[in-house]
């Protein structure tokens, strides 16, 4: 069952997908209408799924490795949720429900074999871990987005010809506040999840831990996450140097997601 | 009842006649009062503004004589304006008092002002007594439709003028004004106009700057502001998030170098420069440094000419919902018409059932309640399927023009009351029509 919930999750993202596709060009009347709804019935779906998996499985670590893509899509909708109670704005939706969507769609189409870690040790750490440096994912995934929309909306500024297509987009102010605010919050959440994942690993593995490529990749990670907060307070750079700078942090993330495959120590499932 | 609208306006007559005929707020009341006096005219609003002046009458005969209160209220000969009187009646009094409210017919189209105007007009003439059970109705449709035509459509959600663009502008740019500080440099309307609205959005602090600081000090207490020495401009303008400049320099007073100088004291933190000079101050090269915007008079009267077409392209959906409502408010007004023919057609109907049942109760002796149910059923069968056909042809009747004829030729068949107070007991009123059938 968690999977077929999963997959209405994916069908209801898709509508969120669509919307993000068209925004950007033109907007679409129904599709903004319904987006936010879809998007909701979607989360919904998803909970379902991932709290049937933790039911099933009896343990809550297991399910959150296992599916761990729903899961960040999860944490990422719940990021956005929070910004759209603030500003009561879709539009980081543009960049976010994609995410949303490719992360539901990969975690729905393969269900691999849980290995099961060799034993029970601290998995309060790990399952700390993996909630803060989700958290912590999903605050730089909407940052990220924020960063895109800041590009766009200044482009229309710039260009003054197109002013209707502003319309369809918050304030330059509102998407700075936005992304800074995410960042902000995302940090804390990030650095507090490397610490839990460094205590579990320095327990289990010893101090070779810190050579694993995943390791290495998310240290990148928050160091560019670091860069990007120290430019914002000491220069104040947003705009286009600012964007610059997410979309590097986004793809050293979306590496260090993609590390499992190679990473030693992260290997809880078949590949 | 007869509609009866006669006006002027913007289109059909220059200032030097709309003046003559305008009506000062202060004696609207009586001349209403008047209107509605006037012989022949029922019910009575005026709606006086700057841009127009729309007599809107009811009367009970079609040949109601509006020019003869222009010429007696106005003591000018209604022969002088001809040309620039428009006349409707009926359908197109409904339809051209429908696109009043909607600011359709405003001179800027959507502006809202209008509608207030409208409503102020309104009160008045229900204050005085000159509207009521006729117009009453009309009018309040035509607010409803006003605010449908503002709901569904974008007709009046663009800025069409300079200043509210610049406002809009620095919305898009800043989000909320509040707090935002706003830097004058050199004197004008135009200057003036937009730190008014600036301020309304709530903008915070201004600095004025003027060659002559003298001026700069009068101008910073029109604003409540701060009056900023000419020679310090470039170390003060940084502390503005919004410049608004209009000086005669002869050449560009900002320069790229500036802006840079600017975003560096500032931490990156956007600025807008509205340039309002001709020639300009503010070089167009700031426009490409981040966090700099510059928009010029050539810009924002662009944005301007944009917003007006937009306008119109939405007034063209907003002329269609007016059509449509002006189909279905007549349509309502005319099966209002028929509904007290059939009241009493069927009242009378139910009369005959009651005392042939009477009749013939006593031939029958004692009834169950079964039979006593079975004769109810089957006398209220024949009656109402004798009554549907012309009941419903009759509600069909009401949306054509002619429904009148066929309403009489009912009364006249079933000689029913001319007219039936629905309200009023109905036995009573039938009692005597009940044995003309047989």
């Amino acid at each position: 069952m968690p999977a077929l919930w999963l997959r209405v999750a994916v069908l209801f993202y898709a509508v969120g997908l669509m919307y993000a596709l068209v925004a950007v060009s033109r907007g679409h009347e129904l599709l903004r209408k319904i987006a936010l709804p879809a998007m909701s019935l979607g989360m919904v779906f998803q909970f379902v799924s991932l709290a049937e998996e933790g039911l099933l499985s009896n343990q809550l670590l297991t399910a959150s490795i296992h599916n761990s893509e729903s899961l960040l899509a999860f944490v990422v909708m719940v990021v956005f949720m929070l910004v759209y109670a603030f500003y009561r704005t879709v539009s980081p939706g543009i960049v976010a429900f994609p995410i949303v969507f490719l992360l539901t769609f990969v975690s729905a189409l393969g269900q691999q074999p849980f290995l099961g870690t060799s034993d029970g040790l601290r998995t309060g750490w790990l399952i700390a871990h993996i909630g803060l440096i989700f958290t912590g994912y999903a605050a730089l995934f909407i940052s990220f987005g924020a960063s895109l929309l800041y590009l766009l909306q200044e482009r229309a500024l710039k260009s003054k010809n197109q002013i209707r297509l502003l319309t369809n987009l918050p304030s330059l102010g509102t998407i700075d506040e936005i992304g800074y605010r995410s960042l902000l919050l995302g940090f804390p959440f990030m650095t507090l999840g490397l610490i839990a994942g460094s205590v579990v690993a320095q327990a289990k593995f010893g101090p070779s831990y810190f050579v694993d490529s995943k390791v290495l990749l998310s240290l990148l990670m928050w160091a560019v996450y670091l860069i990007m907060l120290y430019t914002r307070w000491s220069a104040g750079w947003r705009g286009r140097r600012a964007a610059y700078l997410a979309t590097a942090a986004f793809i050293v993330a979306i590496f260090a997601w993609a590390a499992n495959f190679f990473s030693g120590m992260h290997r809880f499932v078949q590949s | 009842m007869n509609l009866h609208l006669m006006g002027i306006n913007h289109n059909s007559a220059p200032v030097e006649i709309r003046e003559r005929l305008a009506i000062p707020e202060a004696r609207l009341p009586e001349a209403c009062q008047r209107l509605a006096h006037h012989p022949g005219i029922q019910e009575a609003l005026i709606i006086s503004t700057c841009n127009r002046v729309e007599l809107l009458a009811a009367t009970p005969s079609p040949t109601a004589d509006l020019r003869g209160f222009v010429r007696d209220y106005f003591h000018v000969n209604a022969a002088e304006f001809e040309p620039h009187l428009y006349e409707f009646r009926e359908r197109a009094a409904i339809r051209h008092l429908f696109r009043v409210a909607c600011s359709l017919d405003s001179m800027v189209v959507g502006e809202p002002q209008i509608l207030g105007q409208v409503k102020e007009a309104y009160a008045v003439a229900r204050g005085v007594g000159a509207v009521q059970g006729n117009l009453d109705p009309l009018i309040s449709r035509a607010f409803a439709v006003a605010k449908k035509v503002r709901t569904e459509t974008a007709v009046g959600s663009s800025s069409v003028s300079i200043a509210s663009v610049a406002v809009e502008l620095a919305k898009k740019i800043f989000g909320s004004l509040r707090g935002k500080n706003v830097y004058l440099i050199g004197a004008g309307k135009m200057t003036e106009l937009a730190a008014r609205h600036l301020i309304a959005h709530g903008a915070g602090t201004i600095f004025v700057a003027n060659r002559t600081y003298d001026r700069a000090v009068q101008i910073a207490q029109k604003f409540n502001g701060q009056a900023m020495r000419f020679e310090e401009l470039y170390d003060t303008v940084d502390r503005a998030d919004i410049v608004i400049s209009s000086t005669g320099a002869p050449h560009t007073i900002f320069r790229r170098e500036h802006g840079e100088k600017f975003l560096a004291k500032r931490k990156n933190r956007p600025m807008f420069f509205i340039d309002i000079a001709v020639p300009r101050d503010v070089d167009p090269e700031l426009n490409k440094l981040d966090g700099i915007f510059v928009y010029d008079i050539d810009d924002l009267q662009q944005a301007v000419a944009a917003h007006v077409a937009d306008r119109r392209k939405e007034a063209e959906h907003a002329e269609q919902i007016v059509e449509s409502e002006v189909d279905r408010y007549l349509q309502r007004l005319q099966t209002l018409d028929v509904v007290p023919v059939i009241v009493s057609l069927q009242d009378q109907f139910e009369t005959i059932r009651q005392a042939e049942i009477d009749r013939v109760r006593g031939r029958l002796g004692k009834l169950s309640s079964d039979q006593e149910q079975a004769l109810e059923a089957l006398t209220n069968g024949i009656v109402n399927k004798i009554l549907h056909m012309p009941i419903s042809t009759l509600k069909t009747a009401a949306r054509d023009p002619q429904s009148t004829t066929m309403v009489e030729i009912v009364r006249k068949m079933f000689k029913l009351r001319e007219e039936p107070d629905i309200n009023e007991p109905r036995a009573t009123e039938t009692d005597k029509s009940a044995g003309e059938p047989r």
